[in-house]
């Protein structure tokens, strides 16, 4: 699935970052400030972004896309506004949370590492995040939530989409 | 900017003498540092009387976010006392003469590196202070430049003044926030008042000093790596044709050192060679920064004459392992070093003792484990982070770290076989003889030494499939035992259906089929003094 960049939205910001790099084009080995900035402003790298910068700076895609991948604080999809991470640790698992983090996936419609359109979430799985007794997990943004089951998934959903 | 009036080294003197009390004041009002009659200020408390502090020396105890503070304890008074007094061959020589040697890891003699500079002709050379501190479970650096970013910044200029630079940049990690702001401020400040920039002092020696963020590479730690990276591209080490003192950024002598051996520099050159080489030892003088972490009672940044006994560290300095556990082990140097043993822990610290004993000082990370702490999976842990962060250009590094990985993983779930541990040694030694860069060269150095010290342990997970330190799950059981009092707290605790039975007052039984080896059982049962749950 493709994320749209919103041109519209965003063109305060692609202002703001066209002036970043008019400033900065001229300074050596400007490519990874500008990249850090953009990653910054708008959270990821977007495409078109990542073109502006091609042709600002005059680097092909390919050149930028290559460094941008070699470091991990790039990323090429927005995070959502609410990041859910399942725990798949071996407590969690048993206790049903395939299924949980399965559901997950089934309401929001995407799959675990990636992003909602509407960047409302995001689902990441992690590894044990150290209340096995209170299995399954889940972690929605600071939150940890305990026990939880598909119904509670729903709510917790739910909640989490009309802003607490 | 252009027309501001050049900073004059009598204005230096009264800022100094104007600010003194000021600091003075909110020291003696905070109450958490004492003021020697040599007008040093130190940190008061048990904690500090056993270390020499000479990198964090202002560190909690000036302003970072205030140059009159800096300059109150005698900041930038080596560098206008240089730019005045000393040719940059004297300082050279100093250098040289004072032996430090660097503290990112390697310990190459800073001298003789500026030296190489110094000596090389070019229309441009680069100072950059490498801030990439990368090892997890240090803060060294982090600490410096947050508490202290001023005397990095004086380090690099005396470095530009003696090899002949007039630029430097410094690479911070861009998970230092706090860090990046500060010294954000502080080059702002230096600029402001003309200790930085244009025509320092009315001397005619200019230089000066940018930031530049990592992006979450360790790699990029490595010098070259560094460069690559500061140039915009991958950060992948080079093939070390040239010397970076040569050779370096944009092709360009230039000088990398780390942000703790910048911090030393002002230090010497304000007390003389003489004074820093009666501290430490004949081969490492000084004192070196350490994060001591881990399983000790008091965790903290500790700085000490190089050659201190491990031992006064971790026990004098560190009160010892916590709760009262047997101590294991301490693992020196991050992902490059190795653990060192109980029976070794009167061993010096410094760079030539931990190297005879196959550890290295690295960075300064220091980790204590205990008898809780399973050997074979440190190495492991170790292994996958060096799996994620080799950078894929050398074969022996990329593949054979990635191997060695596997093998580490089977032993620790319970599938290692005869033949695993000398499979790993012969694959350590390629590995560390045919990569690359450093990162390469000493990934083995965590699972070399554990299996020299610690092969009993490899041998009893291969063996007899067991964790003798009752840590790998795949290898360990939970029993209950006839002291059960039938309180049914581990059964309502454990999170799996029909794990844990047995009816309330009566001895509770735990079904092996289903049993996830989560320890919750183990956690909360209640008998005393020995626990009715027992692992094994
Ligand atoms: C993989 C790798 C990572 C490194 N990371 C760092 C680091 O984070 N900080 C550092 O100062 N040196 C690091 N080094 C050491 C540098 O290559 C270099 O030796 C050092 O910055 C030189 O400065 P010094 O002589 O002042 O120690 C690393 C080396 C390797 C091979
Ligand atoms: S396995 Fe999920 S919290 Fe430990």
């Amino acid at each position: 699935m493709e994320f749209v960049f919103d041109k519209e939205k965003n063109k305060e910001k692609i202002e703001s970052f066209k002036m970043f790099i008019q400033d900065h084009r001229e300074i050596p080995g400007a490519l990874m400030p500008v990249l850090q900035e953009a990653q910054e402003l708008f959270g990821y790298l977007p495409r078109e972004i990542m073109q502006l910068i091609s042709r600002t700076l005059k680097i092909p895609m390919a050149e930028i896309y290559g460094v941008a991948t070699f470091y991990s604080q790039f990323s090429f999809i927005p995070k959502g506004k609410n990041i859910i991470s399942v725990c798949l640790g071996t407590a969690c698992y048993v206790k049903g949370a395939q299924a949980i983090l399965e559901e997950i996936e089934t309401i929001l419609g995407i799959k675990a590492g990636s992003t909602t359109l509407d960047l409302k979430f995001s689902i990441d799985s992690t590894r044990c995040v150290g209340d096995c007794s209170l299995a399954p997990v889940i972690v929605i943004n600071d939150d940890v939530y305990a026990k939880v089951t598909k119904n509670k998934v729903k709510e917790l959903i739910e909640k989490y989409r009309n802003g607490v | 900017m252009g027309c501001r009036k050049v900073l004059t080294l009598e204005r230096l003197q009264q800022i100094r003498k104007e600010h003194r009390p000021i600091l003075e004041a909110r020291v003696g009002e905070a109450g958490n540092a004492d003021i020697n009659e040599d007008g040093s200020i130190v940190l008061n408390g048990d904690y500090y009387k056993k270390q020499v502090r000479i990198a964090l020396k202002n560190c909690g105890i000036i302003n970072p976010l205030m140059i009159e503070d800096y300059i109150a304890v005698d900041g930038y008074s080596a560098l206008a006392n240089i730019l005045f007094n000393k040719s940059s061959g004297e300082i050279i020589d100093d250098m040289m003469a004072s032996n430090l040697r660097g503290r990112g890891g390697a310990g190459f003699p800073t001298g003789r590196k500026w030296n190489e500079a110094f000596k090389y002709d070019a229309d441009q050379k680069f100072m950059i202070c490498n801030a990439d501190e990368g090892d997890p479970g240090a803060f060294m650096d982090r600490s410096i430049l947050e508490n202290d970013p001023h005397s990095v910044l004086e380090g690099m200029a005396i470095g530009g003044y003696a090899v002949g630079a007039d630029k430097g940049f410094i690479y911070v990690r861009a998970e230092y926030p706090i860090a990046v702001k500060r010294l954000r401020t502080a080059i702002e400040q230096a600029k402001e008042l003309g200790i930085l920039g244009n025509n320092i002092l009315g001397t005619g020696f200019s230089f000066d000093i940018e930031l530049r963020l990592g992006s979450g590479a360790f790699v990029c730690g490595e010098g070259t790596a560094l460069i690559e990276s500061i140039e915009g591209k991958r950060g992948m080490p080079r093939t070390k044709i040239h010397r970076t003192a040569h050779k370096g950024l944009w092709q360009k002598p230039t000088i990398i050192n780390n942000v703790e051996t910048y911090a030393n520099v002002p230090v010497i050159f304000q007390k003389g060679v003489d004074w820093f080489r009666s501290i430490g030892t004949e081969k490492s003088p000084g004192t070196k920064v350490f994060s001591l972490v881990g399983k000790v009672q008091n965790a903290g940044l500790v700085e000490v004459p190089m050659g201190t006994p491990l031992r006064e560290i971790v026990y004098d300095i560190g009160g010892g392992v916590q709760d009262g556990k047997g101590f294991k082990a301490v693992q020196t140097g991050g992902p490059s070093g190795g653990c060192i043993p109980a029976h070794l822990i009167d061993t010096p610290v410094d760079f030539e003792s931990l190297g005879k004993i196959g550890s290295i000082m690295g960075s300064g990370g220091m980790v204590v484990m205990d008898e809780d702490t399973c050997m074979v999976d440190v190495a492991r842990f170790f292994l996958e982070f060096t799996v994620d962060e080799s950078c894929g250009k050398c074969v022996p590094c990329r593949e054979g770290t990635k191997r060695m990985l596997e093998i580490l993983e089977r032993i620790v779930s319970g599938h290692g076989e005869d033949g695993d541990i000398e499979l790993m040694e012969d694959l350590s030694e390629t590995i560390s003889k045919a990569s690359l860069c450093g990162l390469g060269q000493t990934a083995s150095n965590p699972v070399v030494t554990t299996i020299k010290y610690f092969r009993d342990e490899y041998e009893a997970h291969i063996n007899e499939k067991k964790c003798p330190s009752g840590s790998c799950r795949p290898l360990i059981k939970y029993f209950i035992t006839e002291a059960c009092i039938g309180c049914t707290r581990c059964a309502k605790s454990c999170p799996v259906d029909s794990c844990i039975t047995g009816k309330v007052k009566e001895r509770h039984v735990i079904n092996q089929d289903v049993c996830i080896k989560c320890g919750t059982c183990y956690e909360v049962c209640p008998v005393k003094p020995v626990k009715a749950v027992v692992k094994g």
